[in-house]
């Protein structure tokens, strides 16, 4: 009874006994609050500390406020994303925050023809939405990769005019633009560059436009670098003389560097390519930002930025590899691992039936499903939850455990199966299930492989060594869904495979699954 | 007195907005990390401020044509970016 009547901590945690302080206090706690505030603030400004109407959007000062408050609300859509209950209202945050900053420029005393504006708005929105609504969720990570390209391009397309016309913009005139804003720009038109070809590249590698393997020549690197250098150094004389073909050609120049950087990585490290370029992006804003000088520009290019170089951070040490390893490439092709330089021995493995699967797990007590790149190639999911469903029926413990660098960007994983409809509780990472396959009797690794290896701890040879696995071994029986016995991406021979208490089942992810469920329903 | 450049009072921005950037994004799930990266990807297309400047103010036809062509693709990338986003994250929403 005692406990009922205490104060609830989270809601009041400071002393709340002077009125106006538990007014203020109220008010500034909830974000909502927060934004009427401003919001209220905003008015004041309006009909009370300007002279006339007209001047209120003329306004300098009110403008780069209601930029902060954008900015503010970027903060919030990205901080909705902690967990799903408040993704929602997060990502409204992030729309009303995209709006005020649309109208706030529309509505510039510099503004003052609309007919390409409209054009491309209404044109863009359209496209826009109808890629959106298309989009097949396997299909993601080369949608968000041409999204990327997009905003290095249009980043390019600024800076150029920036340069053609900087009165537009508030920072000098052509010929007498300050050397800090031409090096701004530069470095703003060569990350844009960079990240508009690099994405493309990405882009066509996960389309299955090009080879997903790593494309290397002799002399790469050293290529690279010099481009590099050269880059840098047109960048410092471009700054200096302020002259527009050294700006072209300090773009043609980034254009061929960002081809060449993605060029040689190969399929499986997309996931941190497409970090790396989501980071990319932000900063090529961030540098349009510092151009202009505005302010929420610079804000919401160093969120993106940071976003991704975290997001590219935790992609790596899913691989345990460091980004230079990545960027420089080749991975997957040359490897002398032990497994991949000898001949081919073949080893008994145990190939089971849709039936014999369905037997065991309808037995078991637990199932934990690791699903990889496999089973979004087949589109297996829906299939898979179907399965998990009946099981769930008979009474197993189904869950599904997932490997941070699982499928071809950050949560791909999650996101497919939450397209079936798996509940979100039933999904875990790593290192929250990783314990629980000691007491699982099934493990069923669908379209996965190189994630749940043992020679990344065993073996000190394997290219994969210190990547952190699934336990999977450790279930008392494992089942393999696969489409042949070839190894994982890296090259690796998977031990697993060979032992007793493994089950091959061969064939495309969603079609075993529909046999199982087929055996299951007998 | 000497004013402060505005380069100085960006960077000021610039590198707080990182570490904003930093601690939201750690506590960002595991599990939505694709609407992070769809999102993240709509707002970095607030380029479209600088885009609609050249667009509507410039007085050179080619750099209207830079402007009109950077508001377009930067528009592609807000509605399509919100719109994959909520597609995701309606399937993350609890279904009764």
């Amino acid at each position: 009874m005692q406990d009922k009547k205490e104060p609830k901590l989270d809601q009041h945690p400071l002393p709340v006994g002077n009125p106006m302080m538990a007014f203020i206090y109220t008010y500034l706690y909830d974000k909502k609050f927060a934004f009427g505030g401003l919001f209220l603030a905003t008015c004041i400004w309006f009909f009370f500390l300007t002279d006339t109407p007209q001047s209120v959007v003329h306004d300098p000062n009110l403008t780069a406020l209601l930029y902060l408050g954008a900015g503010t609300l970027f903060i919030l859509a990205l901080q909705g994303l902690s967990s799903a209950k408040t993704s929602m209202q997060g990502l409204k945050y992030g729309m009303w925050g995209m709006g005020i900053a649309v109208v706030m420029t529309l509505f510039s005393p510099v503004v003052t023809s609309y007919g390409w504006i409209l054009a491309g708005i209404i044109g863009g929105g359209f496209v826009g939405t109808v890629i959106a609504k298309k989009i097949q969720m396997t299909a993601l990570p080369q949608l968000v990769a041409g999204f990327h390209s997009l905003v290095g391009l249009a980043a390019v397309f600024v800076a150029a005019a920036a340069l053609r016309e900087p009165a537009a913009f508030g920072i000098g005139q052509v010929g007498s633009i300050a050397m800090g804003s031409l090096v701004e720009m530069g470095l703003g038109v060569a990350i844009g560059a960079i990240t508009f070809t690099g994405s493309l590249v990405a882009f066509a590698k996960l389309q299955g436009l090009v080879s997903g393997n790593p494309l290397t020549f002799p002399g790469q690197h050293l290529l690279n670098a010099l481009l590099g250098v050269t880059l840098v150094g047109l960048l410092i004389l471009f700054a200096g003389s302020e002259s527009h073909t050294l700006f072209w050609a300090l773009t043609a120049l980034s254009f061929l560097l960002g081809f060449l950087l993605i060029l040689p990585i190969g399929g499986a490290d997309m996931p941190v390519v497409i970090s790396m370029l989501n980071s990319y992006s932000g900063w090529a804003a961030a540098g349009i930002g510092f151009t202009l000088g505005n302010s929420l520009l610079i804000i919401t290019g160093a969120l993106v930025g940071a976003s991704g170089a975290i997001l590219s951070y935790i992609m790596c040490k899913g691989m345990n590899r460091s980004i230079f390893n990545i960027i420089l490439g080749g991975f997957g092709g040359d490897v002398a691992g032990p497994a991949a330089a000898g001949a081919k021995e073949q080893r008994p493995f145990k190939a089971g039936s849709a039936e014999d699967a369905g037997f065991i797990m309808k037995n078991a007590q637990s199932v934990i499903i690791v699903p990889g790149y496999g089973m979004a190639v087949a589109q297996a999911q829906h299939a898979l939850r179907e399965m998990a469903d009946i099981l769930k029926k008979e009474g197993v413990n189904v869950r599904y455990a997932i490997h941070p660098v699982a499928g071809r960007m950050p949560g791909h994983m999650n996101v497919l199966l939450a397209e079936a409809n798996v509940p979100y509780d039933d999904v875990l990472e790593l290192e929250d299930i990783n314990r629980d396959f000691g007491v699982t009797d099934v493990a069923f690794v669908i379209g996965a492989n190189d994630v749940t290896n043992p020679a990344a701890k065993t073996d000190t040879t394997s290219p994969i060594y210190g990547m952190p696995i699934l336990d999977v071994d450790k279930a008392k029986t494992v089942i393999f869904v696969k489409r042949s016995m070839s190894p994982g991406y890296a090259g690796v021979d998977n031990e697993l495979f060979y032992r007793d208490n493994t089950l091959m089942l061969f064939g495309d992810a969603k079609k075993v699954c529909e046999e199982v469920i087929k055996a299951l329903e007998e | 007195m000497i004013a402060t450049s505005p380069f100085i009072i960006g960077l000021t921005v610039f590198v707080l907005a990182v570490f904003v950037g930093y601690y939201v994004v750690w506590k960002v799930t595991p599990a939505l990390h694709s609407p992070l990266m769809a999102v993240t990807n709509a707002v970095s297309s607030v380029i479209i401020v600088g885009a609609i400047l050249a667009a509507g103010s410039a007085q050179d036809l080619t750099t209207q044509l830079f402007g009109g062509l950077a508001v377009f693709m930067a528009s592609i990338n807000i509605f399509g970016g919100f719109m994959v986003t909520r597609r995701m994250l309606d399937m993350f929403q609890a279904k009764k």
